[in-house]
């Protein structure tokens, strides 16, 4: 099923939760709504669920205009974030229950129930588990059991509410790629909800950024990773090296120091953040009126081919602590630039990417 | 209102039947006191609620139901901490029976009582050689109203017992705490709230008490007569005037212990969540 | 609030700590026996013996006496009034128990809070003031008494004032116990339930009700035995009518003020009876609901 998300703005008392959100969203993808909490990604989720109401705007599922149907009529699967188990049921019954309430007519047939919820658990691959109760499983267990619940419905769009925000970090790394496989086997069009960025970079085909009731950018991993579109973007997104300064010609300049930048569009003096990925920025060996930041090596983190160098910038202190920078070098320029701890360095970018500092403006 | 009034069905219907059963049994009819008490003039109902005989009946009932609560707080603390932290035989059958004042019938209770306490009874013939009256006097009232208190004193405070975290307990000790000292500065404040909430709620069903302490009171006017008597004594002289200012005086009182105790148990739930 | 001291909530423990095993909570042995001597006494003096006197009083003048008083017409007249009270009572309180808690529990509106407390108030007013207001409401002087009167319809001194006041004080014990669980809970069964296509009664008899049963047994309970034990209230608008309008506990203050005190033990002994009746499966839903919090725990 498509969806079509049509300036949906909803507000709880006088926070804001979304703000006038636009979507469209393909059949058959595997969809992540990233953010932090707060951004709203959620609200958004249960909207399209029909669990919340919007103030305004309109959903489409497959071109229909859903926003006055219930949530029963719009054939979504919903998995809760703490999975939502009817805890007085066996796991058998907690997967059968939505054949189980149908209208009499649309029933199906005891056997064809069983057979039902007999396949579905052998998909989630917990066909052992189906009289225990859902306080007998682990969270994994319970995960797979509400995913199974969610499917035996037929449902046509699928929504996961932080599938697996409640889980330990291996659990949570073989579900992803487990939830990857089944989207694959099943292609169902699917909504997850994260604040992992990790999470929705490895199991996405679309990464839905969102950021204070907006939608910050939209696409693949791949863009969302290598174009971040934004300031929040690019913090929000992988390790990132922040210089905060004001435009000076061809050159940010940040505190004492200058890096060059390749941008024609922003005013002289207009104050600026600078962003370059560890793997984007270099370090050269300190000399007096040479460009780029300067810093100090703090530590230097080898393993394998890439090292991590981390410094402290030589500028004066924010926020009451030291900025501090990521760079990646591999070993041939590690051994060339023959760091030591506290030796003071410049760094430069091989791409740096500006947008205007809201935080100074 | 929420939107999720439309996924869960039945707001309206639940919400309206539960206005209107609570505003025909309780609301609509408690008013009638007030509005009653209203069409009295000043002077009427002051000469009513602030006559001797009615004066006497709150210091019996606020003296006796302040004392209750005490001696309530006093053992019922002792009681519920035997409960939760010790072993002994029989103690299932003591945490049961705590309710017993509860679930006795108020009136029940009350006689049963009275035959222990009377001169003659299993416990009165043992006082009465020591010049102890207990049975149709003042202290009667108390003993009732001691029975009447105990349960809530427990049920507040053994829940907050058990759900203490024996960590502080043990991290004082290791800081070099004595017990006692563990006792009074860990422990104890940590039930203060529990205690006290306790004692509110106690002291609140024994101002209003009115079957048990009857029959053991001896409702000597000036001596032994607790204010829920003095009601039904005006409406057994068709008093009604007099009844309801009585009744308006009493409810008032309910309604700022009612306060109390919301406040006491929000501190209570407060203290409770930090400590976790 | 006052009038049930305890919910179901604050009477599962499902933690197992063996206190006198650690050493930082082990009292001393003097402590503990000073507590334990001081506070079991307290307890067989007020609450043992007095429940054992009800029983040696009753049979005081043998079987016979004890039979005959509970077989006495007026006896019974007042049983069975006990028992129609409670039986409108109580199922009444039920469905106003669960019709709160589901617009509490379940959804947001202002003032919910106020609700609450109001639902809360009958516990705080005295059973003789809540005797008067519906004396106030319906007696020959009251707002309705001329009208009442006019149709030649009997409310105060008549069974509809004694069921109206027992329906007064015990009208919060299903609601209280119901709304903080139904709360604690949150509402995201039911929606899994309405999204997997559950119409809305459906939800409640296989989601609502089967998640709260024992709370609601547990409110039951507590509900029926103060509405079978009412005594303050159902005296003001009783009018003591002998096999008429005498509830159990009035019937034992008749007898009790005429000095027939066998009679009126006889018949508080079957009151005692229901108590014990009470406290026990209290005890055996608290068994069972801390099973399942047990389980649930770790959920």
């Amino acid at each position: 099923m498509s969806i079509d998300i049509d300036h949906i703005t909803k507000s709880f008392g006088t926070f804001r939760a979304l703000d006038d959100v636009s979507l469209n969203l393909p059949r058959g993808e595997l969809v992540a709504l990233l953010g932090p909490s707060g951004c709203g990604k959620t609200t958004l989720l249960r909207i399209i669920a029909g669990l919340e109401i919007a103030d305004s705007g309109r959903i489409l599922l497959d071109g229909q205009d859903a926003t006055e149907k219930h949530v029963r009529e719009r054939q979504v699967g919903f998995v809760f974030q703490h999975y939502a188990l009817f805890r007085h049921m066996s796991v058998f019954e907690n997967v059968a229950f939505g054949l189980r309430v149908k209208p009499r007519k649309e029933r199906p047939a005891e056997a064809d129930i069983r057979r039902r919820v007999n396949e579905l658990l052998d998909l989630v691959q917990l066909g052992w588990l189906k009289d225990r109760f859902p306080s007998q499983l682990s969270g994994g267990q319970r995960q797979r059991i509400a995913l199974a619940r969610a499917l035996a419905v037929e449902p046509q769009v699928l929504l996961l509410d932080e599938p697996f925000g409640a889980l330990d970090a291996k659990v949570r790394k073989e579900l992803r790629r487990w939830l990857r496989r089944l989207h694959d086997e099943l292609h169902i069009s699917s909504i997850f909800v994260t604040h992992d960025q990790e999470e929705a970079l490895e199991v996405a085909d679309r990464i839905v950024l969102m950021h204070k009731g907006r939608i910050e950018q939209i696409g693949s991993p791949q863009q969302i990773y290598e174009e971040p579109a934004t300031s929040f973007a690019y913090s929000f997104i992988g390790n990132v090296n922040a210089f905060r300064g004001k435009v000076e010609g061809s050159f940010v300049r940040v505190g004492s120091d200058l890096l060059a930048h390749a941008r024609t569009d922003l005013a002289e003096g207009e104050p600026v953040v600078a962003y370059a990925r560890p793997h984007d920025t270099e370090i050269v060996p300190d000399a007096p009126e040479a460009s780029g930041v300067a810093a100090r090596v703090n530590r230097v983190l080898s393993n394998g081919g890439i090292s991590r160098v981390e410094l402290i910038a030589n500028g004066p202190e924010r926020g009451g602590a030291k900025d501090y920078f990521e760079v990646e070098v591999g070993s041939d320029d590690l051994a060339r630039l023959g760091l030591a701890n506290g030796q003071r360095v410049r760094l430069r970018s091989r791409r740096l990417s500006l947008f205007r500092d809201q935080a100074s403006g | 209102m929420s939107s999720a009034n439309r996924v869960l069905p039945g707001f309206g219907l639940s919400l309206g039947f539960t206005l209107a059963y609570l505003s025909l049994i309780v609301l609509i009819p408690l008013s009638a006191v007030f509005f009653k008490t209203a069409t009295m003039d000043f002077d009427r109902f002051w000469s009513v609620v602030a006559s001797d005989r009615v004066v006497a009946t709150y210091k019996l009932s606020f003296g006796m139901s302040l004392l209750a609560a005490t001696i309530n707080v006093i053992f019922g603390l002792m009681l519920a901490w035997a409960i939760v932290r010790y072993s002994f035989p029989g103690k299932k059958i003591v945490d049961a029976l705590v309710d017993l004042p509860f679930a006795l019938p108020t009136a029940v209770a009350g006689i049963s009582l009275t035959a222990l306490y009377a001169p003659n009874g299993w416990l009165g013939q043992l006082l009465e050689p020591l010049g102890i009256k207990i049975a149709f006097g003042p202290w009667g009232v108390l003993v009732a109203l001691v029975f009447i208190g105990l349960p809530f004193v427990v049920r507040t405070v053994q829940p907050i017992i058990e759900d203490f975290d024996v960590g502080f307990e043990e991290a004082a000790a290791s800081l070099g705490a004595t017990r006692w000292q563990t006792v009074r500065r860990v422990v104890f404040p940590a039930l203060l709230p529990a205690l006290l909430t306790g004692f509110a709620l106690a002291f609140a069903r024994a101002v209003g008490e009115y079957g048990s302490v009857i029959f053991i009171a001896g409702n000597i006017p000036y001596v032994s007569e607790i204010t829920p008597l003095m009601i039904i004594t005006r409406l057994e002289e068709f008093d009604y005037e007099g009844a309801t200012a009585i009744a308006s005086v009493m409810l008032i009182v309910s309604f700022i212990l009612l306060l109390i105790i919301n406040l006491l148990q929000g501190w209570t739930a407060r203290s409770t969540r930090r400590s976790v | 609030m006052a009038g049930a001291a305890a919910s179901l909530a604050g009477r599962l423990s499902v933690s197992t700590t063996h206190f006198e095993d650690r050493l930082a909570t082990r009292d001393s042995s003097l402590v503990k026996a000073l507590i334990l001597g001081i506070s079991l006494t307290f307890f067989a003096l007020f609450i043992v013996l007095p429940l054992i006197l009800v029983f040696v009083e009753a049979f005081r003048k043998g079987w016979e006496t004890y039979i005959a008083s509970l077989t006495d017409p007026d006896a019974i007249s007042a049983i069975k009034l006990t028992l129609l009270a409670a039986a409108i009572a109580v199922p009444l309180n039920l469905i106003f128990g669960i019709s709160a808690a589901w617009a509490i529990a379940r959804f947001e509106f202002r003032g919910k809070q106020f609700l609450i407390t109001l639902i809360d108030l009958p516990f705080s007013v005295s059973p003789v003031v809540a005797g008067l207001i519906y004396v106030l409401l319906f007696g020959a002087h009251g707002w309705f008494g001329s009208w009442l009167q006019a149709n030649d319809i009997k409310i105060i001194f008549a069974v509809p004032g004694i069921v109206l006041a027992t329906i007064f004080v015990t009208f919060p014990f299903v609601a209280r116990e119901l709304i903080p669980l139904m709360q604690s809970q949150g509402r995201e069964e039911e929606e899994a339930a309405i999204i997997l296509g559950a119409s809305g009664l459906q939800t409640f008899w296989r989601v609502t009700l089967p998640n709260v049963k024992w709370a609601l047994l547990y409110g039951v309970i507590l509900c029926n035995a103060r509405a079978m034990g009412e005594f303050g209230a159902v005296s003001v608008v009783s009018g003591h009518i002998r096999g008429e309008t005498n509830t159990m506990p009035l019937h034992v203050e008749i007898l009790y003020n005429e000095y027939q005190f066998a009679a009126a033990f006889a018949v508080a002994s079957l009151l005692a009876l229901l108590a014990l009746v009470t406290l026990i499966l209290k005890t055996y839903v608290e068994w069972q609901a801390e099973r399942n919090a047990a389980v649930e725990n770790d959920q």
